[in-house]
C-alpha cells in the first residue's frame, strides 16, 4: 500500500527543473554562519601556506631576553617562556592542525569507505568480521583509543595521523555499510548484476557515486573533530615534538603562566575553537545543501 | 524479545573479546621494554644484573610466549586477578578499584547534568523555535560542541580559581570525608565533562522535538483542547526522546574519554589519569585492564540503550 502511494506521488510530482548546482549554491551560501566558516577556513589555509612570510619571528627559537613579554605592538599576543612570539607560533600551529586534519580524514575516509562497501556488498561472513571489528574499535572512547595507539606508535606527526585515522575509521565504515545496503537495493544495481557486470565495477562505478553526498558531509564534520582530538592528544603530551608548534601543547605550556600571562593559553584555545566551529558550520551547510534529509542522521 | 536480548548479549561479548585482543597486542607492539623503563635507575647504576632482570621478567610472566600471556591475563579476569602493575608494584584490581569510584562519581554527575540540561535546552528550543530561548540554546550547543575541554578547564581555573578564588583549582577529596569541599572541587571538572554531551543532546533533542510536534497525533491533542503542558510532557516528550537515548550510550563513552583529559587538567586521581600515566610508563598490565573496564561499561550501556527502544517505541520490532 505504502509503495503504491509513493509511486503515485512520484508520478504526480514531476521533479521541478532546477539546475542542481544553482540550488546547491543558493542553499549553501544563504546562511551567514556558513560564510563566516568559509572566511575562517580561507584565513586558516592562507596562514598555513604563507606562514614564513606572514611573521617576522622564528617559531622555534626565541629571544630569551623577551621571555614572557606581555602583548604589545612588537609581539601582538606576547611571548612564551622561551621568548617565542605567540602569534607566530599560532600561525605555524595552523599548519599542524590542517595537515593532521586533512591527511587523517582522507586516510580514514578511504579506508572506512572500502571496508564499509566490501562488508555491505559481500555480506555474510565478510560483513560479520569487518563490522564486528569496527564495533570493537568503536567501543573505545575515541580519545582513549588514539592515546593508546599514539603511545604504541611513538610521537611524531605521522604517528598521530595513523592513530587518529584508526580511531575515526569505524564511523565511516558504519555509515558506508548502511548506505551500501540501501543503495544496492535499487533496480539499477539489479540490472547491472543481471548484465553480469564485474563486482568491483558495480561497487566502484555504481554504488560508490550514489553514496557520496552523505560521505562528503561526514568528512567535513569529521575534520573539526579530528582537529579537536589532535589538540587533545598534543595537550596530553603526545604527538608533535617540543619545538614544533601545536595548538594543544601551547595551551598546556601556557597553564603554568595562567595568572601572569593568560593569553598564552587563551589564544591557542580560541584558535582551535574557531577552526572547529568553522568546519562544523561548513559541514552543516553542505549537509543542508546536498541532502536535507540527512539532518539528524549525520 | 528474549532471543533478541540473548543475541545482542552474545554479540556484545564477541566485541569485547575482539577489544581485549586489540588492546593486548597493541600494547605488546610498544617499542621498549617496560621492565627496563621501570628499573631504569637501578639498571643504569649497575645494581641489577642480567640474571636479576631475567628473574623479574619471569616474575611478571614476560618470558612466556605472547599467546600464553594473553590467555593468562584473559583467564585472570574471570578469577578477579588482573595481574600486578609493573610501574606501581600494586595489584591492578586494587589500583583500579581505588580510582574507579572517583571517575564514576564525576562521570555520573556529569552524565546526569548533561542529559537533564541538554534535554531541557533542546525541548524549549524546539517548542519555542525562533525565539530568544532557541537562539541561546543553539549558541550554547554550538559552543559546547566546538570548545576544547582542556581549554574550558583553563578558562574556568583562571576565572573561578585564580581571579575570584571561589573554587579550588585541583584535587579530589572523598565526599564522605568532606562533602562541602568535595562539591566545590568537582564543580569545574563536572562542567568540563558535561559540556560536550550536553551540547549534542540539546541539538538532537531540538531536532527530534521539531519533528515530533509536526505529527498528526500532536495536532489531534491540540484540537482535543489539551493544555500545552500535557501535550508536551505526555505526547511529545516521550516520542522525541528515542533519538536522544541513542545518543546517551555514545555520551557515556564521551564522559569516560573526556575523563582522560579532565582528570589531567584538574589533577584528579581517577582511572583516566591512571591510564595516561600508565601509557607513558608503558605499564601493559594497567593499560589493558583499565581500557577493558571502560570498554565493558560503554558496551553494556549501548546494549541497555538498544533494549530500551522497545519499551519507548512499541512500533520497533526485534527481528
Amino acid at each position: 500500500m505504502t509503495k503504491n502511494t509513493t509511486m503515485i506521488r512520484e508520478f504526480s510530482e514531476a521533479p521541478p527543473r532546477v539546475n542542481e548546482w544553482r540550488r546547491f549554491r543558493r542553499v549553501f551560501f544563504q546562511r551567514k554562519l556558513v560564510i563566516f566558516g568559509l572566511v575562517i577556513l580561507t584565513l586558516l589555509v592562507i596562514a598555513a601556506i604563507f606562514a614564513p612570510w606572514l611573521t617576522p619571528y622564528d617559531p622555534y627559537i626565541g629571544d630569551l631576553g623577551e621571555s614572557l613579554a606581555q602583548p604589545s605592538w612588537t609581539h601582538l599576543l606576547g611571548t612564551d617562556i622561551q621568548g617565542r612570539d605567540t602569534l607566530c607560533r599560532l600561525i605555524y600551529g595552523a599548519r599542524t592542525a590542517l595537515i593532521v586534519g586533512f591527511v587523517t580524514t582522507i586516510t580514514a575516509a578511504i579506508a572506512g569507505i572500502v571496508l564499509g562497501l566490501v562488508a555491505g556488498y559481500f555480506g555474510a561472513i565478510i560483513n560479520m568480521i569487518i563490522m564486528r571489528a569496527m564495533d570493537a574499535l568503536m567501543g573505545f572512547p575515541m580519545l582513549l583509543l588514539a592515546l593508546l595507539l599514539a603511545a604504541v606508535l611513538g610521537s611524531g606527526i605521522q604517528n598521530v595521523i595513523i592513530a587518529l585515522a584508526v580511531a575515526t575509521l569505524p564511523g565511516y565504515a558504519r555509515v558506508m555499510h548502511g548506505l551500501t545496503l540501501s543503495v544496492q537495493e535499487n533496480d539499477y544495481i539489479l540490472a547491472e548484476r543481471a548484465m553480469g557486470s564485474d563486482k568491483w565495477r558495480i561497487m566502484l562505478n555504481h554504488i560508490l557515486p550514489n553514496t557520496l553526498p552523505p560521505i562528503i558531509v561526514l568528512v567535513t564534520l569529521q575534520l573539526g573533530s579530528v582537529i579537536l582530538a589532535e589538540a587533545g592528544l598534543s595537550f596530553l603530551g603526545i604527538g608533535i615534538r617540543p619545538p614544533g608548534a601545536a595548538w594543544g601543547s601551547m595551551v598546556y605550556d601556557g597553564y603554568r603562566f595562567l595568572l601572569s600571562n593568560p593569553v598564552l593559553s587563551f589564544a591557542p584555545g580560541l584558535a582551535i575553537m574557531l577552526v572547529v566551529f568553522a568546519f562544523n558550520m561548513v559541514g552543516d551547510g553542505l549537509r543542508d545543501a546536498l541532502d536535507p534529509r540527512l539532518r539528524g542522521v549525520i | 524479545m528474549t532471543s533478541y536480548i540473548i543475541r545482542r548479549l552474545i554479540q556484545g561479548i564477541i566485541v569485547l573479546i575482539i577489544m581485549t585482543l586489540i588492546v593486548f597486542f597493541a600494547m605488546r607492539l610498544l617499542p621498549g621494554d617496560p621492565l627496563t623503563i621501570f628499573i631504569g635507575q637501578q639498571a643504569s647504576s649497575g645494581s641489577l644484573s642480567g640474571a636479576q632482570l631475567e628473574s623479574l621478567r619471569h616474575e611478571y610472566g614476560l618470558d612466556k610466549p605472547v599467546m600464553m600471556q594473553y590467555f593468562d591475563w584473559f583467564g585472570g579476569i574471570f578469577r578477579g586477578d588482573l595481574g600486578t602493575s609493573i610501574y606501581y608494584h600494586e595489584d591492578v584490581g586494587k589500583l583500579l578499584g581505588e580510582r574507579f569510584p572517583i571517575t564514576l562519581h564525576l562521570g555520573l554527575v556529569a552524565f546526569i547534568i548533561a542529559n537533564v540540561f541538554g534535554i531541557l535546552l533542546g525541548l524549549f528550543a524546539g517548542i519555542r523555535r525562533g525565539t530568544w530561548i532557541d537562539s541561546v540554546s543553539t549558541t550554547l550547543a554550538n559552543i559546547g560542541i566546538t570548545i576544547p575541554v582542556f581549554w574550558l578547564g583553563a578558562l574556568l581555573i583562571y576565572v573561578f580559581g585564580l581571579k575570584l578564588h571561589w573554587l579550588p583549582i585541583y584535587g579530589y577529596t572523598s565526599p564522605f570525608e568532606d562533602f562541602w569541599l568535595n562539591t566545590k572541587q568537582i564543580i569545574m571538572p563536572v562542567i568540563c565533562l558535561a559540556i560536550t554531551g550536553m551540547a549534542y543532546t540539546a541539538r538532537q533533542m531540538r531536532s527530534a522535538m521539531l519533528e515530533v510536534i509536526r505529527q498528526d497525533y500532536i495536532r489531534t491533542a491540540w484540537s482535543k483542547g489539551l493544555p500545552e503542558r500535557t501535550i508536551i510532557i505526555k505526547h511529545a516528550l516521550k516520542n522525541s526522546l528515542i533519538p536522544v537515548i541513542t545518543l546517551m550510550g555514545i555520551g557515556l563513552g564521551m564522559v569516560f574519554g573526556g575523563a582522560v583529559i579532565v582528570e589531567t587538567v584538574f589533577a584528579i586521581p581517577g582511572v583516566g589519569r591512571l591510564l595516561v600515566t600508565s601509557v607513558f610508563a608503558q605499564d601493559y598490565v594497567v593499560v589493558q585492564s583499565g581500557t577493558l573496564l571502560i570498554a565493558a561499561i560503554v558496551i553494556s550501556c549501548n546494549l541497555i540503550v538498544d533494549i530500551s527502544y522497545g519499551w519507548l517505541d512499541p512500533r520497533i520490532r526485534y527481528g
